[in-house]
């Protein structure tokens, strides 16, 4: 059962990716290129994935514990730290180069060409660096 | 502005949301990409891979579908209805980009989904910061690649 609630999470995820072009780098770079010809969409789909989960997140949260687990494993740190910016700083200049984060570079593995399974290769070589350093 | 290319990352965004949802009232997890795929691939936690396969494999799908059903439901600029778009550069860009995005994330405890969606809907101070870190470096980045060194094209 657990496994089709997380089947069902990620089809809506990859749905929602799907519709909303972020599996288009050039939507996402799009987005980023503040000085060239904008483009909004990635704007409207953080916009409504966010007011979406913070409504969901806190209906989710008035129940005692999970429907398919014994309780909800959230990340109980606020504070910031070198690695917590250092990272986001890496990870943004990849982000920028190719216009892929981890969600829609996986999603559009339907669609795979050299230069995305190049990208993927070298995230998992990264994410195992990450656990070294 | 392109209303309906709009109109689509809202729809979008609000599917995004409620996986998010779903994924947090279920199992109790944060949808975060880099973190589920990540954690997986590198740690294989026992009794805690299965929900993890099952996500990775319904995130694939949902692409996957919109392009077997047709209809032109994908969001592609400038392909109406295309689902899945071009990468933006060469092998080589996306090694070096791949590379970047891997330990970025994974010293960074996570991507645009962890932090970006869920984290800034649980209204947490470290994803708000992380958010805010990779957005303003990607948007320097592409200001960079494009207008610096390409030229503005």
């Amino acid at each position: 059962m657990r496994s089709v609630m997380a089947y069902i999470a990620g089809l809506l995820f990859g749905l929602g990716l799907a519709i909303s072009g972020m599996t288009d780098p050039a939507r996402v770079l799009g987005f980023l290129d503040v000085a060239g010809d904008w483009d909004p969409t990635l704007m409207f789909v953080l916009g409504g994935a966010v007011v979406t989960h913070f409504v969901g997140y806190r209906l989710a949260m008035r129940r005692p514990h999970p429907l398919f687990a014994s309780a909800f494993q959230l990340p109980t740190r606020r504070d910031l730290d070198g690695r917590l910016l250092g990272g986001a700083a890496l990870f943004g200049v990849g982000w920028g180069l190719s216009g892929y984060c981890p969600g829609p570079a996986f999603a559009s593995v339907s669609g795979i060409s050299l230069p995305l399974a190049a990208m993927l290769a070298a995230m998992v070589v990264g994410w195992f660096i990450a656990r070294r350093v | 502005m392109d209303m309906t290319a709009s109109l689509h990352g809202l729809i979008g965004g609000v599917l995004i949301g409620l996986s998010a949802t779903w994924l947090m009232i279920t199992l109790g997890r944060i949808a975060g990409i880099s973190g589920i795929l990540g954690t997986l691939i590198t740690a294989r936690p026992r009794g805690d891979s299965g929900w993890r396969l099952a996500f990775l494999l319904g995130l694939v799908s949902g692409p996957a579908l919109v392009i077997l059903a047709g209809g032109g439901l994908g969001n592609v600029a400038g392909r109406a209805g295309a689902v899945i778009g071009a990468p933006a550069g060469g092998v080589a860009t996306m090694l070096v980009a791949g590379l970047l995005v891997g330990v970025g994330t994974g010293i960074g405890s996570g991507c645009t989904s962890g932090h970006g969606v869920c984290g800034l809907a649980r209204l947490s101070p470290r994803s708000v910061a992380a958010t805010l870190v990779f957005l303003a470096v990607a948007i320097v980045t592409v200001f960079v690649v494009r207008h610096v060194i390409g030229g503005g094209a």
